[in-house]
């Protein structure tokens, strides 16, 4: 080059950022664009198009699920499948465990004292602990032993990474990286889960931002709340032929409330804290794979279904005696967790909520999945049995007519439910994953504030305009 | 094309796996391709080690070695991570990218799926564009005709600029071809006419501008453009071994052993 006697590294890094600013923002992407359609073209003229009618099948599907007009039409549709059938297909199931375990419970209280047995014993194993299994199993295992081997199949049929490529602009918009929708879909199943996928995100920044919004898609383990309080709540007012579609429809609301609320943040949190763009990748959509059936059942129903609910019952146990102890043990002419309650029940007030919710959710801290059962033990004052336990109306005369529920509690319970912080096992995982525990208690903070913050607004909202 | 059992008669060819005999060779040759294309299957059976051949994100991140013989000539094998791009700047992809291009293999073999070819040819896209010296092997040719797909090869070649040979590296099929071919792109046997991507007006006019620059800086280096293209993207890797002086050192090691070899060879009297 004769007009560049002498260059040095410095000119010709110079150069290359004035040459920068010259080209448009998007440039990257028009490379990447015009990759893609230079492939196409070599592909089409090397590759014999198949006469195997199955592969032609596959492509029309692909086009449709991965189509920008159809692809997220299909994906709510397919949300809504199986959210619907984990409301009808869980409800009657629920109800005969928790009449069986619950009888037995009876019987086994009625032996206890027939054999005097001193009666904090028995209160302690059976009003306490074992009611308290009673209940996480009757509300737990039905919906997961659904719902897992939904989401299996469609995560077996090659159907997830579809999702990423359908919702990748939305994350990009948000500053984040588009495989995060992998991990969000993993947090359905488990938010701890969710977190240690994220090691597929290489950005540190997007990764952050991936482990720290994880929460806010509701896990297995609160599908059950949201689930309980859209049939008891939501769907009582209307007709019974509608009841599950209005539930699950209410449930799919909520889901849908969460995935906004994790777009919401990771946008937040890439223009504060997290600053920077989103990346470029590459996605793989693999081939369309008949699901084997007995394998989907098996990592379904024993690797997560058993898995989960056996930890669920882990915490459930000794928070039961937790509960038995707080509602039982005297203190002056009350009981201790009387005393929590009242103490809690003007902040709960404020958030369209009562000191019994909040006081279950800390109590539910090590899972999320006691929650319910908390709730209803220490309503019950943990011994009072209800009526139809594990029935709508049952739960419905304990909260609305005996605790004065209204839709706003439910409302907001359903809100505070899919916001507030992450259980213990999801703090521990996002030390872990993080090395830092600044960033896991970042974690709880940004959660826990959202859900304060959003259920006071909709709380005042609803006073001040009078709904409740 | 020879046939089967032309590739099985020893005058045909010379090959010696050499597993980790790699101290002492003549040429370098990559292995490059997206995950599960059979890159681990082909490394294994040239090399006659036992690399483990699963694979998921994030577990590969380094490179295996190995080595073979070839006609006399002796190779060392590097096999690099299954990545689908060099764009973006992950563990896996950043090992892959760096060895293309400053590890200088003189010939990098991009391993791809012949039942998705499309989806495999965005990385043989890039890699073209930091070397010229790449052959395609499509690989899984057995499962292409199983699903029924015919993939013209001469027509891929002739597109793309560069040759590709059909395989299937778990029967060894169209393996004596491959290593044919990559010894006739080292020597230069082959006419390569390497297909570049276009992009918009303002983006080839940058491109233009600046690799004559990094040309000047480092006369000889063979990829100016794909530099040029990273530096516009603001590649630190990049910028980093443009100011460190190690482009120069690149292209200077490069002409030194080329001169070596070829000296070698003709001493040999195999050339």
């Amino acid at each position: 080059m004769m007009d560049h006697p002498n260059i040095q590294p410095k000119d010709i890094l110079a150069k290359a950022e004035t040459l920068r600013g010259s080209l448009s923002m998007g440039f990257r992407d028009e490379i990447v664009k015009s990759i893609y359609s230079e492939v196409e073209k070599v592909a089409r003229r090397a590759v014999k198009p198949s006469k195997d009618r199955k592969y032609d099948f596959d492509q029309k599907i692909d086009r449709l699920v991965t189509s920008p007009i159809t692809g997220l039409p299909i994906m709510l549709i397919l949300l809504g499948l199986i959210i619907w059938l984990t409301v009808t297909g869980a409800n009657i199931p629920s109800q005969m465990i928790a009449n069986a375990l619950f009888k037995f419970g009876d019987w086994a209280r009625a032996l206890f004292i027939s054999w005097n047995v001193p009666w904090w014993i028995t209160g302690f194993i059976w009003d306490g602990v074992y009611l308290a299994l009673a209940w996480v199993v009757s509300v737990m295992l039905p919906p997961m032993a659904i719902f897992f081997p939904a989401f299996t199949f469609l995560e077996d049929l090659g159907y997830l990474p579809r999702v990423a490529f359908n919702l990748d602009w939305l994350f990009k918009k948000a500053g984040a990286h588009g495989k995060q929708s992998l991990t969000m879909a993993m947090g359905f199943g488990c938010n701890a889960a969710g977190v240690v996928a994220t090691r597929v995100i290489d950005s540190p920044r997007e990764r952050l931002i991936a482990i720290l919004t994880n929460n806010f898609v509701p896990c297995n383990g609160r599908f059950p709340t949201l689930i309980m309080l859209a049939t008891v709540f939501v769907a009582a007012a209307f007709p019974p032929a509608l009841t599950s579609l209005v539930a699950a429809g209410t449930v799919v609301g909520v889901v849908l409330v969460g995935v906004a609320f994790t777009f919401l943040m990771s946008w937040i949190l890439s223009r504060t804290i997290l600053k920077g763009e989103a990346s470029a990748f590459t996605l793989e959509l693999p081939p369309f794979r008949r699901p084997n059936f007995g394998r989907i059942l098996y990592t379904s129903l024993i690797d997560r279904t058993i898995f989960v609910l056996w930890r669920a019952m882990q915490t459930a146990a000794p928070a039961g005696a937790v509960i038995w102890i707080l509602a039982n043990v005297p203190f002056g002419d009350t009981t201790l967790a009387n005393i929590i309650v009242q103490w809690l029940n003007p902040f709960g007030f404020l958030l369209g909520l009562d000191g019994v919710i909040l006081l279950a959710y800390i109590i539910a801290i090590p899972a999320n999945e006691i929650v319910v059962p908390t709730m209803m033990m220490l309503y019950t004052g943990a011994g009072m049995m209800i009526d139809g336990p594990g029935t709508s109306t049952g739960i419905y005369n304990l909260l609305v007519n005996a605790n004065g529920w209204t839709m706003l509690t439910a409302v907001n319970l359903m809100l505070f439910s899919l916001l507030h912080n992450p259980c213990a096992t999801t703090i521990i995982t996002i030390y872990k994953e993080t090395k830092s525990w600044k960033w896991a208690g970042v974690s709880v903070l940004i959660t826990l504030g959202t859900a304060f913050l959003v259920t006071f607004l909709t709380a005042s909202a609803a006073r001040l305009l009078s709904w409740a | 094309m020879p046939t089967e059992h032309c590739e099985e008669c020893p005058a045909f060819y010379h090959l010696e796996q050499m597993g980790f005999k790699i101290g002492n060779f003549d040429r370098v040759v990559a292995l490059a391709g997206n995950p599960n294309t059979g890159k681990s299957t082909l490394f294994n059976s040239l090399t006659g080690l036992k690399q483990h051949t699963g694979n998921w994100p994030g577990k590969t991140v380094t490179r295996a070695e190995g080595g073979y013989q070839f006609n006399g000539v002796r190779y060392k094998l590097v096999d690099l991570p299954g990545t689908y791009s060099l764009l973006s700047a992950s563990q896996d992809e950043e090992v892959a990218r760096d060895f293309i291009l400053f590890g200088q293999p003189d010939c990098t073999i991009v391993v791809t799926d012949a039942t998705a070819l499309e989806r495999n040819l965005n990385l043989v896209i890039q890699v073209m564009e930091i070397t010229d010296h790449v052959v395609v092997a499509v690989n899984l040719m057995d499962e292409a005709r199983r699903k029924g797909l015919e993939v013209d090869t001469r027509s891929l070649s002739r597109d793309l600029g560069i040759p590709a040979v059909p395989v299937t590296a778990r029967t060894g099929e169209g393996i004596h071809t491959l290593l044919a071919t990559v010894a006739d792109v080292i020597q230069g046997e082959v006419p390569i006419n390497p297909m570049h991507v276009a992009g918009t007006p303002e983006f080839q006019k940058a491109v233009n501008e600046l690799a004559p620059m990094i040309e000047h800086l480092a006369p000889g280096v063979p990829n100016a453009r794909w530099l040029a293209i990273r530096l516009l993207d603001g590649d630190a890797r990049v910028q980093n071994a443009i100011t460190s002086g190690e482009l120069g050192e690149i292209v200077a090691r490069q002409r030194r052993t080329d001169v070596q070899f070829s000296k070698k060879m003709s001493v040999e009297g195999r050339q």
